[in-house]
């Protein structure tokens, strides 16, 4: 058990246990009730361990309780979404089998390597796995219902949002774009929800909590939103309705009535949607990891800062240039972005180069080409790289807020 | 029967294709099934994501590929 190894390695300071069935916190404090006398008996400055009602509590201040959920959360988020222990593990194996040190160039790169392609399919399968379950109640054809009707800016902002929870690939751009338009919606609607859907989602928010802590997470969804919402109000007043190719507004609007799923279909639907993507980004995520160990461990400091660290005021300019024509999931670029991190790149630069790669690409834009005409094309893809840029350079000059 | 079985040529569609013709195959039905690769076409019956699956016309399944065993509940 977990809390007994930590208690054991002392590594909690207060241990706050919760449950409402009083078995279940008895056959926990059975468990663990020898590496808290241990504990107790080192750490004199608990005040309290008490038994109430099926709530094992041990504090170390009386009604200091926010620490202790804090510290929980931590642990939660170290544990599950860092996974700690995987690094721990890898570092045995790597010391002890190949007999290697990670702090040396060689042992660094394999434990690089080793952990974090295990912890990105690790991550990939069970978040793949959760988001295709949500995603099965959000079907395009549902999401197209929704929007029809609503107008303004109200349209945008609710196209953003269902952005993040409709499944998306490059490959269905065409008919979802074909689709929304014969339906009446406005452009600019249709593309907040094609600036917004491959680059947040379910799966980058958790992601990007497990790499850079929550608080990046959460930014880089808000501003992504914030993005998709601008991008697509600016196409809107700039009226460019007619760049789109004729033959689309010609498609008759053909609202399809679905066989709701049954709960084994969306099971068996997030088997498949987690094996399909596996398939699709291994080789991916392996070049990226590959080239993550190359970065943390033998490409010198100096040479990072002076090309897209602080010392370059391009960095960002860079960053998206090089992201835009990649095509790569965010699970492909995460490491890429990790070892950038570690070496000290700003995180604004560093949140440029995966919005880039993710929300715009060759293949994308040629998929976008054949449904809107060169002017409309370039101008969404102007808008949405200003609006990159800008983003990172906001997030370099208040980096301080957020690590 | 007319089974028609709608994608841009993916991976996928062929997938389903396969899984179709080994239902209609089991099933011992009469039945005719078509590709349809033009996205005008596919867009056409209201499909966003792709592979989809229209029997006589009506859209049954789209954006995943279904079992066999899937497939038989629908023809």
């Amino acid at each position: 058990m977990n809390i007994k190894k930590m208690l054991a390695e002392r590594k909690i300071r207060a241990l706050f246990l919760l449950s409402l069935k009083e078995e279940v916190c008895k056959t926990m404090l059975e468990e663990i009730k020898d590496s808290i006398d241990d504990y107790l008996k080192l750490k004199r400055d608990i005040k309290k361990c008490t038994n109430v009602e099926g709530y094992l509590v041990v504090v170390e201040n009386r009604g200091n309780y926010m620490n202790i959920l804090t510290m929980l959360f931590g642990w939660l988020n170290d544990q599950l979404l860092k996974m700690k222990w995987l690094s721990e593990l890898t570092r045995l194996l790597v010391e002890k089998v190949f007999d290697l040190s990670i702090n040396d160039r060689i042992g660094g790169s394999i434990h690089f390597f080793i952990y974090d392609t295990i912890k990105i399919f690790i991550l990939l399968s069970v978040l793949i796995f959760i988001i295709s379950y949500i995603q099965s109640y959000f079907p395009p054809e549902r999401t197209k219902k929704v929007l029809s009707g609503i107008k303004g800016i109200k349209g945008n902002i609710l196209g953003a949002l269902l952005g993040t929870i409709t499944p998306f690939c490059s490959c269905s751009s065409i008919p979802i774009f074909i689709g929304f338009t014969s339906a009446g919606l406005p452009l600019g609607v249709t593309f907040s929800f094609l600036i917004s859907s491959p680059m947040v989602d379910l799966a980058s928010l958790m992601l990007l909590m497990s790499f850079f802590g929550a608080k990046v997470a959460i930014a880089y969804v808000a501003v992504g939103l914030i993005l998709a919402v601008v991008g697509g109000t600016l196409i809107e007043k700039l009226g460019l309705e007619k760049y789109v190719e004729g033959y689309v507004r010609e498609i008759e609007n053909v609202d399809t009535d679905f066989i709701e799923m049954s709960h084994d279909e969306r099971i068996s639907y997030s088997k498949e949607q987690v094996k399909d993507i596996i398939h699709k980004v291994w080789l991916y995520v392996l070049i990226g990891v590959g080239i993550g160990a190359t970065i943390h461990n033998w490409i010198p400091q100096s040479v990072i800062e002076n090309v897209i660290g602080e010392n370059n005021p391009f960095a960002v300019l860079m960053a998206t240039a090089v992201g835009i024509p990649m095509y790569a999931d965010i699970f492909g670029t995460l490491p890429i972005a990790e070892a950038l991190f570690t070496k000290g790149v700003g995180i604004g630069t560093i949140l440029s180069f995966m919005m880039a790669v993710t929300a715009l690409s060759l293949p994308s834009m040629i998929m976008l080409s054949k449904v809107v005409k060169p002017k409309l094309l370039s101008i969404f893809v102007s808008i949405v790289s200003v609006g990159i840029i800008i983003i990172g350079y906001l997030f370099n000059a208040f980096s301080y807020i957020f690590i | 029967m007319v089974i028609k079985v709608l994608g841009l040529g993916c991976a996928n569609c062929k997938k389903l294709e396969a899984n179709v013709k080994e239902a209609v195959k089991e099933m011992g039905i009469e039945a005719t099934i078509e590709k349809v690769q033009d996205f005008k076409d596919i867009a056409a019956y209201g499909v966003m994501r792709t592979p989809a699956l229209v029997v006589d016309e009506q859209v049954k399944i789209a954006g995943k590929v279904p079992t066999v065993e899937e497939i038989k509940k629908y023809l």
